[in-house]
């Protein structure tokens, strides 16, 4: 079995973001990035399944973007994916667009199953496996906290929805799309980093894909929002009971 | 313009998400033909509260029984063709989130999502959306038709009813048609006598403080009951089993804006204050006195939650 996990690179989530002057991009001068991660969980489920899979797995590690999109790629090596491609690109690419090139790249790599994060901690758009799914016609599970594999091809899915766990059957194949609980993706040990290195990453252009661009999403601008609260500090029982009467009276 | 809405409902009626997602259809466009869709099987009541707010697609059928991707996808694609929709839109939820993006992936892909403000440029529809867990906002614009858009409930007020009543459709529904890629098994849910936390006024939410699921009980859901309020969880308590999923707030959980949140031992980590910061008042109490919650709060109490919200909870119940 193939499995294709995506790879994305995105600025670490714990660091503060800047704008660029003119508003149009974030400043990623000196912005550390790394694996999204709900890829590295997505990452993390591949291996898992290898490990207790009876029939050899291969995991091929996707990823889009710039030239730096190298090292998020080789932080998946590193956890144990087999090997990489890299479709380079250097600008905005929307969800419909990155479903577009995911796509070209199945047809070439004939995975049977797809795993990816439910969103980007980025864009946060939570899109894109689900495009994946409808071009392709496979069976989609979104936010998936448990995935158990069964006789016959057969993967039963647990999803994290609004209204509690949900329990799907699918067939292979599929695109499964992580949610926070699917597990807790392991560190590469320092071996696992050095066997990384030799690794093959393939460079596959878009040209060679047959693809074309296709914005659907423009990003006109961006801007910081600033919320001002009071933050005035209380140190008795009683005044907080009464802010919080306050609260409740308003409207 | 002609306009879509995926409704979702519960037990007899219609969730509030929706009718923010209708209020928000309204607002992009006063004389919108909006339609709200239906999905599902053996909806009577369901269907006599949604044409309170709107016109209604129905759409009933024992195949749609289920909310599956594939089939509530290929049903909304084939209603935007025939209807010649210019937007199908709904809440920003995981319903909408899995079926929508679904729906636009066979649409040509004009999706924006969790909008939570609009423009309108000469004519031309913008959007405002968070990315980097709420540290950024957008503005987009859409390339192409039908555009599909998410609504952040918790930026639009409900709907107003009319005392009209509306219109209602049924659809012919061929089964054979619909994909048939996955087998729908069950949903477990923790049934809880308190408000949906994401419609609540008032929110009272536990984190990294608590030790165990009975002193969440006894602690946050006590304040939250003294309250009327709903309960909610930072991402810690899930992770460690101590509260259920859907509580979580934050980037990836559920995004609220009540009139009151209340953090209790929540630190307040930016994908914590993804899901809360737009609440109108915030009040937090924390034993660390640098925690991050604290800025972003109109109160704040340093100290332990283990002391004092028992008495704060004795103080709402001696009224």
């Amino acid at each position: 079995m193939k499995i294709l996990v995506t790879c994305k690179r995105v600025p670490d989530p714990d660091q503060k973001i800047r704008l660029q002057a003119d508003s149009r991009e974030i400043d990623s001068e000196n912005l550390p990035y790394i694996l999204n991660p709900f890829d590295a969980i997505a990452v993390e489920e591949s291996l898992r399944i290898r490990e207790t899979h009876g029939e050899p797995v291969e995991i091929v590690a996707i990823g889009i973007g710039v030239e730096e999109c190298d090292k998020t790629l080789r932080t998946a090596l590193a956890m144990g994916a087999d090997r990489a491609v890299l479709i380079p690109w250097d600008s905005f690419l929307d969800p419909w667009n990155v479903s577009g090139i995911l796509e070209k790249i199945i047809q070439r790599e004939n995975p049977s199953l797809v795993l990816m994060g439910k969103q980007a901690v980025d864009g946060d758009s939570n899109q894109t496996g689900q495009m994946l799914a409808a071009r392709l016609g496979w069976a989609q599970a979104t936010f998936a906290s448990r995935i158990e594999f069964q006789s016959g091809g057969k993967l039963k899915v647990e999803r994290e929805t609004d209204s509690g766990i949900e329990t799907l059957g699918l067939n292979l194949p599929a695109i499964i799309t992580a949610d926070l609980r699917l597990n807790e993706p392991r560190y590469a040990s320092l071996p696992s980093i050095m066997k990384a290195r030799k690794k093959p990453i393939e460079r596959i252009e878009t040209s060679e894909l047959g693809w074309a661009p296709d914005p659907k999403v423009e990003i006109i601008n961006m801007s910081m929002p600033q919320t001002s609260r009071k933050k005035v500090r209380l140190t008795d029982i009683s005044d907080l009971v009464a802010r919080i009467k306050e609260a409740l009276k308003t409207n | 313009m002609k306009i879509l809405i995926l409704g979702e409902y519960e037990k007899n009626g219609m969730k509030r998400a929706t009718q923010s997602a209708i209020r928000f259809a309204q607002s992009i466009d006063p004389d919108a033909e909006i339609e709200t869709i239906v999905i599902g099987w053996q909806m009577d009541s369901v269907i006599q509260d949604f044409k309170r707010w709107s016109n209604v697609l129905i759409a009933d059928h024992e195949s749609l029984a289920v909310p599956t991707a594939d089939r509530y996808g290929r049903l909304l694609k084939t209603i935007v063709l025939e209807r010649n929709a210019d937007i199908l839109l709904g809440a920003t939820t995981t319903f909408c989130k899995d079926v929508l993006a679904n729906a636009a992936g066979q649409l040509g892909g004009a999706m924006v999502g969790d909008i939570i403000g609009h423009d309108n440029r000469d004519g031309e529809l913008l959007f405002q959306r968070p990315m980097y867990a709420g540290s950024v906002v957008a503005t987009v614009r859409l390339i192409g038709t039908p555009k599909i858009l998410t609504v952040r409930p918790s930026s639009y007020p409900p709907s107003a009813e009319t005392g009209e009543i509306f219109t209602t459709t049924k659809m012919e529904i061929d089964a054979a048609v619909l994909p048939d890629l996955v087998r729908y098994e069950g949903l477990r849910s923790q049934s809880s006598s308190r408000p949906d936390v994401t419609e609540a006024r008032v929110v009272v939410s536990g984190g990294r403080a608590l030790k165990n699921s009975e002193d969440f009980e006894t602690i946050v859901g006590g304040l939250a009951d003294a309250l009327c309020g709903a309960t909610g969880s930072s991402r810690v308590l899930v992770d460690n089993g101590i509260t259920p999923n859907e509580l979580q707030v934050g980037q990836t959980g559920k995004i609220v804006a009540p009139d009151l949140y209340v953090a209790l031992g929540i630190s307040g980590a930016i994908q914590h204050l993804a899901g809360m910061k737009n609440s109108k008042t915030i009040i937090a109490i924390n034993n660390d006195s640098e925690a991050p919650i604290f800025d972003v709060s109109d109160y704040g109490m340093v100290g332990d939650i283990y002391q004092i919200v028992p008495d704060l909870i004795k103080a709402f119940h001696a009224d």
